[in-house]
């Protein structure tokens, strides 16, 4: 995991150099105001900027050793305090639509698999390509804008954690969450089916069912099981991503979530809050996988890690 | 006895009469009542940016002014329903010597800030010593308008001093700036960066609670000094970035009004789903869309071709339609058109680029750029950011009306770390610019125009000492005349004469709300009345 952090550390520390422009003329210059040039050389010396490259990388890295990821460049508020405002609501928004993705996916896929070419597989087939092919923010656009057409009703514009008030924080963050969950089952439904498949005709299975288990049991205790190392798979990956990963679907909902707060750190050069939101979400990856594996080991035990 | 009973019958004139005394009685002390201010209720607004810090005299954009401006007063402001006269907001009143060097400001009594404490001429004076001559370490992003400003005194609790170098034309202007809250001198002292995170102030609003990202509130503060205000019991400011939820928030009431502004296309859309429950406001807007030619890439170091340039945009046409698909509407010169310094438009027709027979303009422009050597399908660029409105509709015309002149433009919309990048190494050769100003002040919108090593925000790369000293006269001209002759001289010679760089239209400001946020008048900058003290709302 360390040689992995380190690695994208600096990848993400020299890319972002790289790109032009800093965050001291998108402040000023992007609002059209007269500032003289001391004043911001002055801003610059103050952000760390003026000082050598390896100087600031040494210094972050220390940093992050020490767990002090810094101030942000732009708020000037510390980066933890900024992400954990908005990991809330990122991380409840991915349960959510990882919750949604699985209920929807699993059943369907099983269902379609087990009905295979019939008018159920093509319903359920039907339904996971539309959810492929759907963007989830301009799902996202069409709820919102039903929402407002039909019933004259928004969710609300801003978060409140779930024990706050329960009402108005699943008000806020079912509708994203169907809109992504969908699209996600899209996915997972398709991998479910394809899986359910390839179990079903294992020697096995079919040992099974001469040995006259009954159908439910040859499925739920013999066939799930097997069929879910890939879809695990998918489901974790597509979780990862979506820490992070939703930036239009925030955009639409007016969701303060990790997302928004990505591009924004991006396009206002916000170097430290950008490296931060990378290696959070490379930790985030690395982290997920790392729990895949120990599924993957509870669900086939023939798996063996050394 | 017979009782002779009253009738009206027979007696038209009494029963007009009758019914005028009953109209009177009733229909109009109801529409007074309907228009009278009333307390309470909270007012909800979005915001399109996230503030970066919380201190006014550090930072530039109205994401921070818009939810922070309730929580300040400033020394001087500028009168909300008659812009741009200057009244008084700490100050009660001022007198300015003859020579025009001392300015005295007399404060008002009895204003507290929100901690309970007493706002002394101290802390008025802390305050611009920090804008005019900020410590180390401190930022102070409009220190350089203040250079006029020797020192600031506080001879006693209740007066302030200002001691000019030389008289200045936009004083009384500058200290009426939206941006210069007024800070407790005690906190600077202690640690001049504090409300760089931190909010003390004496306005009409205390802070409540900030979200990042999220949402900022304020709530009224029952010890302001002006008695009756604010009528709120409070606001909320969301902050909502994209465009399409911000118009969905407005529409769906959960923001009852958005202070920067929306397109045409909004304002008709939010007209139509609303109807009569939404009220619009327009105004001009103290900004501009500026095409910047970079002087020192041939062939735009001839004048002529500059001049070509700016003849070939048909500004009064170009006013008429983009003004139905974007804010870009008035024809202006160096001054927005319609505020005190603006050049008539008998005068701006005279000056290249600004006639209304475009045809003309164009035929001058083709021999210009001919006898400059420049040939038919000339190909360059024009870089731009990458923001739809208004630069692609601005970027895009201005395109189309070069290529009736032959020439063949590519256009380059950029993000905006290169796009500043760009401008500020020289590495374009036009590029749409842009300015926006708190009120109309020479000193302000001229600023572009000095040469590019005295002035920051001028890209073009020349340099014009004759420039230079014009607006050094005019920043200095005591007499509205002689200061008017100056920049008028100042645009001939920028726009006419020598073409550097020149501006296509000016904005308009278009504030679609709902009805019942009353007391709040537009204002020609989305930078101005934003303390929200005489707002209220009526009942739905």
């Amino acid at each position: 995991m360390i040689p992995t952090l380190f690695g994208v550390a600096v990848l993400v520390f020299l890319l972002l150099r790289v790109a032009p422009g800093d965050i001291v003329e998108l402040k000023y210059a992007g609002t059209g105001a007269f500032v003289s040039k001391e004043a911001m050389d002055q801003e610059r010396a103050q952000l760390g900027l003026d000082k050598p490259l390896w100087r600031q990388f040494g210094d972050w890295m220390w940093g992050i050793a020490r767990f002090d990821f810094g101030d942000s460049m732009w708020t000037g508020r510390p980066i933890t305090y900024e992400i954990a405002i908005r990991l809330q609501l990122s991380l409840q928004l991915a349960i959510m639509a990882t919750i949604v993705a699985v209920l929807l996916s699993i059943p369907l896929g099983t269902i379609a698999a087990l009905r295979q070419d019939t008018w159920v597989d093509y319903v359920v087939r039907v339904f996971s390509i539309a959810g492929l092919a759907m963007p989830s923010f301009w799902l996202g656009i069409l709820m919102i804008l039903g929402m407002l057409i039909f019933f004259r009703w928004l969710p609300p514009m801003f978060f409140t954690p779930i024990w706050v008030d329960p009402w108005a924080n699943l008000s806020q963050l079912i509708w994203p969450a169907l809109a992504v969950g969908y699209r996600y089952s899209a996915v997972a439904t398709r991998m479910t089916r394809s899986a359910v498949l390839e179990v079903l005709r294992e020697d096995y299975i079919r040992t099974a069912r001469a040995k006259g288990l009954w159908e439910r049991l040859i499925l739920t205790r013999h066939a799930l099981k097997n069929a879910m190392l890939p879809v695990v798979t998918v489901i974790g990956l597509e979780f990862a991503f979506l820490i992070g990963g939703l930036v239009v679907t925030e955009q639409v909902f007016n969701l303060n979530g990790i997302g928004m707060l990505f591009v924004e750190a991006i396009t206002r050069r916000d170097y430290t809050m950008t490296q931060a939101l990378v290696l959070l979400v490379s930790f985030t990856f690395i982290v997920v996988n790392f729990v895949m594996d120990l599924v993957y080991a509870w669900l086939d035990p023939r798996i063996r890690y050394q | 006895m017979m009782v002779k009973r009253f009738s009206l019958r027979g007696r038209p004139g009494a029963v007009v009469s009758v019914c005028m005394i009953v109209l009177v009685a009733t229909v109009i002390p109801a529409a007074m009542a309907a228009e009278q201010p009333k307390a309470g209720g909270t007012l909800d607004f979005a915001v399109g940016e996230t503030p970066p810090s919380y201190d006014g005299h550090r930072e530039t954009t109205f994401a921070m002014l818009h939810p922070l401006a309730p929580h300040y007063s400033t020394l001087l402001r500028f009168d909300p329903e008659n812009y741009p006269k200057i009244e008084g907001d700490v100050a009660e009143s001022w007198t300015v010597s003859k020579d025009g060097l001392t300015y005295t400001f007399k404060m008002r009594k009895g204003i507290k800030f929100h901690d309970g404490s007493l706002l002394t001429a101290r802390d008025v004076k802390a305050t611009y010593d920090k804008i005019v001559f900020p410590p180390e370490g401190v930022a102070s992003a409009r220190k350089a308008y203040y250079a006029m400003v020797e020192k600031v005194e506080a001879p006693d609790e209740s007066t302030v001093v200002f001691r000019l170098k030389w008289p200045s034309a936009s004083l009384l202007a500058q200290l009426a700036s939206p941006w210069n809250f007024i800070y407790k001198a005690d906190i600077l002292v202690k640690d001049p960066r504090w409300y760089e995170k931190n909010i003390m102030g004496t306005g009409p609003f205390t802070f409540v609670e900030y979200i990042p990202g999220s949402h900022w509130v304020g709530k009224k503060n029952p010890d302001y000094f002006v008695k009756g205000r604010p009528y709120l019991d409070g606001y909320r400011a969301v902050f909502i970035r994209d465009t399409a939820p911000r118009v969905a928030a407005i529409r769906g009431g959960q923001a009852l009004i958005e202070f920067r502004g929306f397109s045409p296309a909004t304002r008709d859309d939010l007209v139509r789903t609303l109807g009569d429950k939404v009220r619009v406001q327009e105004s001009p807007w103290i900004c501009n869309m500026t095409v910047a030619i970079n002087n020192e890439k041939k062939p735009f170091d001839d004048v002529r071709v500059r001049k070509a340039l700016s003849l070939a945009i048909d500004r009064w046409e170009g006013s008429k339609a983009l003004s139905q698909i974007s804010i870009m509407k008035p024809v202006g010169g160096l001054m927005r058109p319609g505020s005190e310094f603006a050049t008539p438009e008998a005068e701006l027709t005279k000056l290249a680029g600004f006639a209304k027979d475009s045809e003309a303009s164009r035929k001058e422009a083709r021999r210009l750029l001919k006898e400059a050597g420049v040939p038919e399908g000339f190909a360059f660029t024009l870089k731009n950011r990458n923001i739809k409105e208004p630069y692609e509709a601005v970027g895009i015309f201005v395109i189309d009306q070069w290529r009736k002149v032959g020439l063949n433009v590519t256009h380059l919309p950029q993000e905006g770390g290169p796009y500043f990048a760009d401008l500020r190494a020289g590495n374009y050769e036009t590029s749409i610019d842009f300015a926006c100003d708190f009120m109309d002040e020479p000193d302000y919108q001229l600023i572009k125009f000095v040469s590019g090593d005295k002035s920051p925000l001028n890209y073009a790369r020349y340099k014009d000492a004759v420039l230079d000293e014009i607006y050094e006269k005019q920043g200095r001209a005591t007499d509205p005349k002689e200061r008017l002759r100056l920049i008028r001289q100042m645009e001939k010679r920028v726009l006419d004469e020598q073409a550097y760089q020149f501006h296509v239209l000016w904005w308009q400001r278009i504030i679609p709300h709902w009805a019942r946020v009353k007391g709040w008048k537009i204002t020609p900058s989305h930078y101005l009345n934003q303390d929200l003290r005489d707002v209220w709302l009526a009942p739905e």
